[in-house]
């Protein structure tokens, strides 16, 4: 199995998850997820040659809901929560892309 | 003074049925009761004397059909949302944000008469064992300050092990519900995964997340059990299942019944007063005429680390949606989009958030996805049939609910693997999808509760609550 040394490049896992770490967050979580994978290590001694992955313990398939058009919120309600938006518009607001 | 069972939501509920109190009096004792012990414990984050208030009147006035919570108090876990008011998850991510819908068991507590007073602290995003993660936190265990109450909806466990509210829900992802009640010394119950609809609940890990009750007697959980269940067009996850009347399987008889003590895993590490209470309470569970044999569940041994994995991989993928975009907080003066992006996280996210998205990030990434998210999903499989074998000999699982009583404020916060390992006999029901109960057992010498879990057979919730009822019977 691949991955025994856990091995981690925190900075390229940050930007995966679009975090801007401090330079002190970096060296902790440096420190901090090399011990966790480690400790994980335990899980990748056990044999599961023909076993399927368990995504989800629910008890079959998922329940499906009439495909029927009903009110959803009013675009003026959910605006309101957002940093910026324009109401008149009925757009959220960001800052410039490029 | 934490509670009695004279405090019983079923006894408040019997004396405004009766007249002998009003729903509003009934609520204004609570925050009373509130403003005397919140400031020392810490159990809400907000409190909603004036909209509670007004509710209870409102039913006092009321002459239609009485729901079985009628004018009972409850506090919520700040993680579920109600329409127009402050929900912050724990987080400054959600410091200021209202939501602009109930979450579906907010609706069916308050059609069932319930009065929801506030909303209580917990770990930021669930992510955490003591309250010690959450942005406004921590709360404090009422049978010793100094201790933690448990987590991460350590505030629900409070608020009712001090009499403040004699129900409140929580939500349970890896021990969330039990774990605090066990702590906190209440009746903690986490459902079948889909019993319970998860509309409205701010997710942490999607496939293990389920929202159950805290209680001061294993039949008012039923009770609150018996309102919140059942199907629900908004959650696809929620079983078609129709719930069976909970309440109404407390019989008090377990002559006959089987338990099963997983001795294996439980030599893992239990504090020695935690085991002896155990011991006890198996006696005790004998002495009612159940029938006690030792079982293997030989992969739950490993259900710690396989469910830090599972459960950071979906947390990873839920907290991408918060970016400062729709709601929520948004860092000032970036320079364009994606600097707002990543500042916005870094801020708003606490450490144990941060440090459990970039787990859950690194699991799924290319090169370790198999590795690692793939493995910990096929183990998932082996801990899912052990329990599948158990219960071919067995009716209910027995362990303690947690290795010890409450640790103190501060003593693991530097060392997240060690808080982990609080979760080690919670986590295995959720990854199987199993309902399972933490009901008190019994004291340490300082006076700290220890809590007995009982894991039942999915759907079976009516088994685990009649065992903890028998059992809890012998104890009041």
């Amino acid at each position: 199995m691949a991955a025994t040394r856990p091995d981690i490049d925190v900075s390229r896992v940050a930007a995966l998850a679009r975090l801007e770490l401090t330079p002190e967050e970096t060296a902790l979580f440096t420190r901090q997820l090399s011990e966790i994978l480690a400790y994980a290590e335990a899980v990748q001694q056990i044999d599961t040659t023909g076993v399927p992955p368990t995504a989800h313990a629910g008890a079959g398939e998922p329940i499906w809901r009439d495909d029927v058009v009903v009110p959803s919120l009013d675009r003026a309600v959910v605006l309101k929560e957002a940093p910026e938006a324009s109401l008149s518009a009925g757009l959220f607001k960001v800052p410039k892309v490029l | 003074m934490p509670h009695s069972s004279a405090h019983s939501a079923r006894a408040l509920r019997d004396a405004i049925a009766n007249g002998q109190l009003t729903a509003e009096a009934a609520c204004q004792a609570a925050l009373d009761r509130i403003a005397a012990r919140d400031p020392e414990l810490h159990a809400f984050h907000t409190v909603f004397a004036e909209r509670a208030l007004e509710r209870a009147r409102a039913l006092d006035r009321s002459t239609g059909p009485r729901g079985p919570l009628h004018g009972v108090p409850i506090a919520l876990k700040d993680n579920i949302t109600v329409a127009g008011t402050v929900t912050t998850a724990g987080s400054k991510m959600l410091a200021t944000y209202r939501p602009p819908y109930d979450a579906t068991v907010v609706e069916r507590l308050e059609a069932a008469g319930a009065i929801v007073i506030g909303k209580t602290i917990c770990d930021e995003f669930s992510m955490g064992s003591s309250t010690e993660n959450c942005a406004f936190g921590p709360s404090r265990n009422p049978w010793n300050p100094d201790r933690a109450p448990g987590g991460s909806s350590g505030g629900s466990a409070v608020a009712v092990a001090a009499g403040m509210t004699p129900l409140a829900l929580g939500s349970d992802t890896g021990g969330s519900i039990r774990q605090p009640a066990a702590f906190c010394g209440v009746v903690g119950l986490k459902p079948t995964y889909g019993r319970v609809s998860r509309y409205g609940l701010i997710a942490y890990a999607s496939s293990l997340d389920q929202i159950g009750p805290f209680a001061t007697t294993v039949r008012d959980a039923a009770l609150c059990l018996d309102v919140i269940s059942g199907p629900d067009p908004k959650d696809s996850t929620a079983a078609a299942v129709e719930p069976p009347k909970f309440e109404a399987a407390l019989t008090g008889d377990i002559a006959g019944l089987r338990v099963g003590v997983p001795r294996g895993w439980l030599r893992e590490g239990v504090d020695t007063e935690v085991m002896a209470r155990f011991e006890e309470s198996l006696a005790t569970l004998e002495r009612l005429g159940a029938v006690v044999s030792e079982i293997e569940l030989p992969h739950s041994r490993v259900a710690v680390p396989v469910y830090y994995l599972v459960a950071t991989a979906e947390a990873s993928a839920n907290l991408a949606r918060f970016d400062g975009v729709r709601y929520g907080y948004r860092a000032p003066d970036a320079r364009d989009l994606g600097e707002m992006y990543d500042r916005t996280r870094d801020q708003g996210f606490g450490p144990e958030v941060k440090r459990r998205i970039m787990l859950g990030t690194y699991v799924l990434s290319a090169g370790y996805y198999d590795a690692y998210y793939v493995k910990a999903q096929q183990v998932r499989t082996l801990i899912r049939r052990d329990f599948d074998e158990a219960f071919a000999d067995v009716d209910v699982v027995a362990t303690p609910t947690t290795p010890t009583a409450a640790f103190p404020l501060g003593a693991l916060r530097d060392d997240p693997l060690k808080m982990y390992l609080a979760d080690t006999f919670t986590v295995s029901a959720p990854l199987a999808g199993l309902p399972a109960i933490s009901v008190p057992c019994g004291w340490t010498d300082d006076r700290l509760p220890v809590g007995l879990q009982l894991t039942g057979r999915a759907w079976d919730e009516a088994t685990i609550l009649r065992v903890a009822d028998a059992f809890e019977r012998t104890r009041h």
